[in-house]
């Protein structure tokens, strides 16, 4: 691999870590932050607290315990040894579970917000009109909270492009395989080759920002529609 | 077709406690102060509150009893709500067939373009809420609610989040309602104007107790309720529409006690409207005036005194099958000796026609 490609290639593994992340999380996300949206429970202090976890929580804490897990004495890289596959330590596979644990906060609380400030009433309202609590969950409650959504993703997406803890700890930094952009970058540094390191850096920043740039945008565009 | 209702919801330190029985037509007012329980009484019949025990019974179906509780989207109802409750991301035409879709079609009783010419809205149909004035949403809100072909339509103070002007735009649309349509309705209020305007019977609710049931005009003249004893309190009479008289400008309404003269515009020949008297219009005398500008006078019987205060009397009277109330000084009921069974003149100063 040419120095170029490796780079590339880290630029790709990325994005793909990233778009799988933000697709899995708001698969997973939305039913958690509907229920936690809704539910009267007295103990939902402590489904939030988790949620919140990873927004404190050091990256190399998450990733030593995701390690310890996925490894192959681990609880769950040792089921997948013993049933013949391989570890999810150091694989890719591996880096988007730890990605999903690192991002949640970022996708699950705009949700959260979201549908709480819908509020009751206009799913009561569906519900006297003859919509079953699924219909009036996808044609009242998801268009509705559609600036969420779109904040959750792309907060999702861009936090995970800037994961390094993790990643470090449980992917290595195995090129071709495990390696992103942050850690290409810190690798570049190390070496002292900063042209490559600046360019990969730069990318990274003006990704960044077009995406939030976007949310903003559209969010405003959707608070003037529906006021 | 009834409705039947057994309710016991407790939210906080406030318990609806209620056993009620509703006719299956013409508007039911349920009438209150704020904090009574009428929008409580409201939901659990929309299914809204879910309750144990709780026992409800439209017609021949049992919507809720002993291990039965119709959710509320299975419940054919039309429920429409004292704030804005339009869809914000729907237009007008989407958020009216938003409840339309959903039924099936041998369900669909009341056509959408019947229910859009009714509240008179067919200019907003492309609109987006925002771009609505309160009273349009509203109409617009009434209107999906009863094109879901409902077996009761709950109106939950649809005019009090409204501007004087915009409940004169509503009005008359909900009085062509109670006209057209042949559903019962529910209708919460604590404008006595709206219920006298608007009800044929009324449930009187205070601190989740039901205090009475009965006919608008019956529960308005009672002496034993708090109705009768405000400083506006009037008597709400119908009456049908019996000729007109274009040299004066008067229209002639006659009731069981009586022919009324009311001047204003000319009213449709037989068509049923609702008189309202208020009761310090009511003068009595114990002989019949001839010689008077007064043109409303009936022979009354006096049923029932109750003093306000020591300087006034309210006087329940029967003329011909109504009730009428007359508030009058306590020095004029002394003078003219009356108790319940005298024999008087009731004159009456001023009508009102509301519908």
């Amino acid at each position: 691999m040419t120095p170029y490609e490796q780079d590339l290639t880290a630029l790709f593994i990325t994005l793909k870590l990233a778009g799988l992340t933000t697709l899995i999380l708001l698969l997973i996300g939305t039913p958690v932050a509907w229920w936690l949206a809704r539910t009267r429970w007295r103990l939902k202090f402590l489904v939030e607290s988790v949620v919140a976890l990873p927004l404190v929580l050091p990256p190399t804490v998450l990733g030593f315990y995701l390690l310890l897990t996925l490894g192959p004495h681990g609880p769950i890289g040792g089921l997948m040894e013993s049933l013949g596959g391989r570890p999810l330590a150091f694989t890719f596979t591996g880096l988007v579970i730890g990605s999903v644990f690192y991002s949640m906060p970022f996708v699950i609380q705009p949700l959260q917000n979201a549908f709480t400030t819908i509020g009751r009433r206009p799913l009561e309202v569906a519900a006297t009109l003859g919509a079953s609590p699924l219909d009036r969950f996808f044609t009242v409650a998801v268009p509705l909270a559609r600036p969420g959504f779109l904040t959750a993703a792309v907060l999702g997406f861009a936090h995970t492009l800037g994961e390094f803890g993790v990643v470090l700890m449980i992917g290595g930094n195995i090129p071709g395989e495990t390696q992103v952009v942050s850690i290409a970058i810190y690798d570049h540094v190390e070496s002292l080759e900063y042209t490559r390191a600046h360019w990969l850096s730069g990318g990274l920043l003006l990704l960044s920002f077009l995406l939030l740039m976007a949310v903003y945008a559209l969010n405003r565009r959707f608070r003037m529609v529906q006021p | 077709m009834t409705i039947e209702a057994r309710f016991h919801v407790e939210r906080g330190d406030f318990t609806l406690d209620v056993d009620l029985a509703i006719p299956g037509s013409g508007v039911t007012a349920i009438f209150g102060p704020s904090g009574c329980g009428k929008t409580t009484l409201l939901r659990a019949i929309a299914g809204l509150e879910r309750t144990p025990d709780d026992y409800l019974k439209v017609g021949n179906e049992i919507w809720q009893g002993p291990g039965k509780f119709l959710p509320p989207h299975r419940r054919p109802i039309g429920y429409v709500i004292q704030e804005p409750s339009l869809f914000v991301h729907l237009n007008v035409r989407r958020n009216l067939e938003y409840g339309l879709r959903r039924l099936s079609n041998r369900a669909r009783k009341v056509s959408l373009e019947h229910a859009i010419e009714l509240l008179g809205i067919g200019h907003l149909l492309e609109r987006r809420p925002h771009q609505l004035s309160g009273g349009e949403q509203q109409r617009i809100a009434i209107a999906r609610a009863l094109a879901v072909s409902p077996a009761i339509l709950l109106l939950d103070e649809p005019l009090a989040a409204l501007e004087e002007q915009r409940k004169k735009e509503i009005l008359p649309y909900l009085e062509s309602l109670h006209q057209e349509l042949q559903i019962p309705v529910l209708y919460v209020s604590h404008s006595r104007n709206e219920v006298a305007r608007l009800a044929d019977h009324m449930l009187l609710l205070t601190d989740g107790r039901i205090q009475a049931a009965g006919p608008v005009g019956e529960l308005f003249s009672r002496l034993d309720l708090p109705l009768a004893h405000e400083a506006d309190t009037e008597t709400v009479i119908e009456a049908v529409v019996a000729g007109r008289d274009d040299t004066y400008d008067i229209s002639y309404l006659d009731f069981s006690g009586g022919r009324f003269a009311v001047t204003g515009k000319p009213l449709p020949r037989n068509a049923c409207v609702r008189l309202q008297v208020l009761a310090r219009d009511v003068s009595l005398t114990l002989e019949r005036q001839h010689q008077t500008s007064i043109l409303n006078i009936f022979a009354a019987t006096v049923e029932q005194l109750a003093e306000e205060g020591s300087a006034q009397v309210t006087v329940q009277l029967r003329v011909g099958s109504v009730s009428l109330l007359s508030r009058i000084t306590r020095k004029s009921a002394v003078d003219l000796d009356l108790k319940p069974g005298s024999e008087i003149y009731a004159q009456v100063k001023g009508v009102a026609v509301l519908t």
